[in-house]
């Protein structure tokens, strides 16, 4: 990222990390959240969410894909030639998988 | 003589439009499977606001769920389940090439490699679906 090529591999572990959990893991919550709950074929008391083992797994599942769209769209913006300056759009692409992953894991830890 | 490195202002760069990704298929579908992630990031931003609800308590989360039925919402999960099903795809393709398996001395060849990934996210979507209902309440 911005600080130069000493942090570069832990961004692209994150971003590889999280393209895993985005391949096997997000179709399925898609269909249980998207549609099922929503169009009422299925009811959620909300009971599973204070189990400390699906709190850890939520955490990976939201976070983790977070810091794989920061990657992509980090990099698909600049091979988009718009004339982004790179900076900013870094911090705004990184800096928002960041403040994601706190926000998450604030309301993870208020439940 | 070529240990000179030529001053980089003076090479030529080919300026290319911002447009380029348009004029090829496989150009446009490279765009595609990296617009997959903004909206699976969106999908998961909207979940991790269903689960703060939750700390509102059962009825804002239920009152949450009604909220995501109007047909644009359902559309919009449509797209974001074909979008995050093209990356799984695209995904396993890359694995193949970066992590490829070997049988032996062989090489498994890369539709048997993501024929595989299939088979394994079908596996755990099944086991996470049947978890999710089992322990629900």
């Amino acid at each position: 990222m911005t600080e130069g090529k000493s942090s570069e591999p832990l961004w692209w572990g994150l971003f590889s990390a999280g393209g895993v959990v985005a391949a096997f893991l997000v179709p399925i919550h898609i269909i249980i959240y998207g549609f099922a709950l929503p169009l009422g074929w299925i009811s959620d008391s909300g009971m599973l969410y204070r189990n400390w083992l699906v709190k850890i797994y939520l955490f990976v599942l939201i976070t983790l894909p977070l810091y794989h769209w920061a990657h992509r769209f980090y990099f698909a913006l600049n091979d988009m030639k718009l004339g982004l300056p790179q900076k900013p759009l870094a911090m705004l692409c990184y800096g928002g998988a960041v403040v994601g992953t706190v926000a998450t894991l604030w309301v993870l830890l208020s439940l | 003589m070529s240990a000179v490195r030529p001053d980089k202002s003076k090479l030529f760069y080919r300026k290319l439009p911002a447009s380029w990704w348009l004029s090829k298929p496989s150009y446009f579908l490279f765009m595609l499977r990296e617009l997959s992630s903004v909206f699976i990031a969106i999908f998961l931003v909207v979940f991790l606001i269903q689960i703060y609800q939750l700390t509102r308590g059962p009825e804002a989360y239920a009152a949450f769920a009604q909220k995501l039925s109007p047909p644009g919402w359902i559309i919009f999960n449509l797209i974001t389940f074909l979008f995050a099903l093209y990356h799984s795809i695209t995904w396993f393709y890359s694995s193949a090439i970066v992590l490829p398996l070997r049988i032996g001395e062989r090489e498994m060849p890369r539709n048997l490699f993501v024929a595989l990934n299939v088979g394994v996210l079908a596996v755990v979507s099944l086991v996470i679906l049947v978890l999710f209902l089992a322990l629900k309440g």
